[in-house]
């Protein structure tokens, strides 16, 4: 099982979509990339959507939580969509939905940001 | 009744993935849930990542031990290195705790560990590695034997 990254910007927002699995391997491609698409198309805002997530573990919550900063000091917003319950519980854990928004999906997510 | 696997692999990331499968496949004969596996997993790919990143400091000639054994409705899951081991294990448990910000760790292992299982012993010192016992108790086989 490996992940699949899938990019789009529309106007200054970032959509990223995940599918498969996401641990240790796979967050420094996800980190490579997403800063990379930040940096080069003067993104705003993330929507980070989960829908095809099926495994995820902490070093997920470390790649998410270090793009939440990367776009907050861009004075963005972050807002994660379609999260599966098992995913779920480990944001719960680290107390990460206290400072990030989410949404049911991803039109929702944009609508939140003013795109769709 | 009894049944155990032992594994071992080197200390590469691709590992990861073939470690919490490899032992997700193993435990299915006592058909846990599926919240059971998931979380099994993910306990898996935690210790995991530690013997990587933290024991070996990504030293690809590591070896990674894992044991799984079974019996009746309890899994005694065994994770192993003989890395660099942990200076302050107390210390290493603290939820958001990490030696690594820099590389976007985020802490939280040691606290999913706990969080996922029934009881976790770690046992280490510096340059003697880490050792990681883990137990888990199967609901549904649980409600079995009741």
């Amino acid at each position: 099982m490996s992940l699949n990254i899938e990019l789009e910007t529309k106007n200054n927002v970032l959509c990223i979509r995940l599918a498969g699995e996401l641990d240790h391997h796979y967050a420094e491609e996800l980190r490579t990339k997403a800063t990379e698409a930040i940096e080069s198309k003067n993104i705003r805002h993330i929507v980070l959507n989960l829908e095809h997530l099926s495994f995820m573990d902490s070093s997920g919550l470390g790649v998410i939580l270090g793009r939440y900063k990367q776009i907050k000091q861009l004075g963005g917003e972050m807002v994660i969509c379609a999260i599966s319950p098992s995913v779920q519980r480990l944001f719960d854990m680290s107390g990460m939905f206290k400072i990030m928004k989410l949404e049911t999906n991803e039109q929702f997510a944009l609508e939140r940001l003013g795109v769709a | 009744m009894r049944n155990e696997m032992h594994l071992q692999f080197s200390a590469q990331s691709q590992n990861e993935s073939f470690a919490r499968v490899t032992v997700a496949a193993f435990i299915t004969q006592l058909d846990p849930t599926m919240d059971e596996l998931t979380e099994i997993k993910t306990v898996v790919s935690e210790a995991v990542t530690n013997c990587i990143i933290h024991g070996y400091e990504n030293d690809p000639d590591g070896i990674v031990y894992i044991s799984v054994i079974m019996e009746d409705s309890f899994i005694d899951l065994t994770i192993r290195d003989d890395g660099k081991g942990i200076m302050d294990v107390e210390e290493a448990r603290q939820p958001l705790f990490t030696t690594k910000p820099e590389l976007e760790r985020s802490g939280m292992g040691f606290t999913i560990m706990e969080n996922f299982m029934d009881e976790i012993d770690v046992h280490s010192s510096p340059e003697n590695g880490t050792e990681i016992r883990l137990r888990k108790h199967l609901i549904k086989s649980k409600m079995l034997s009741n």
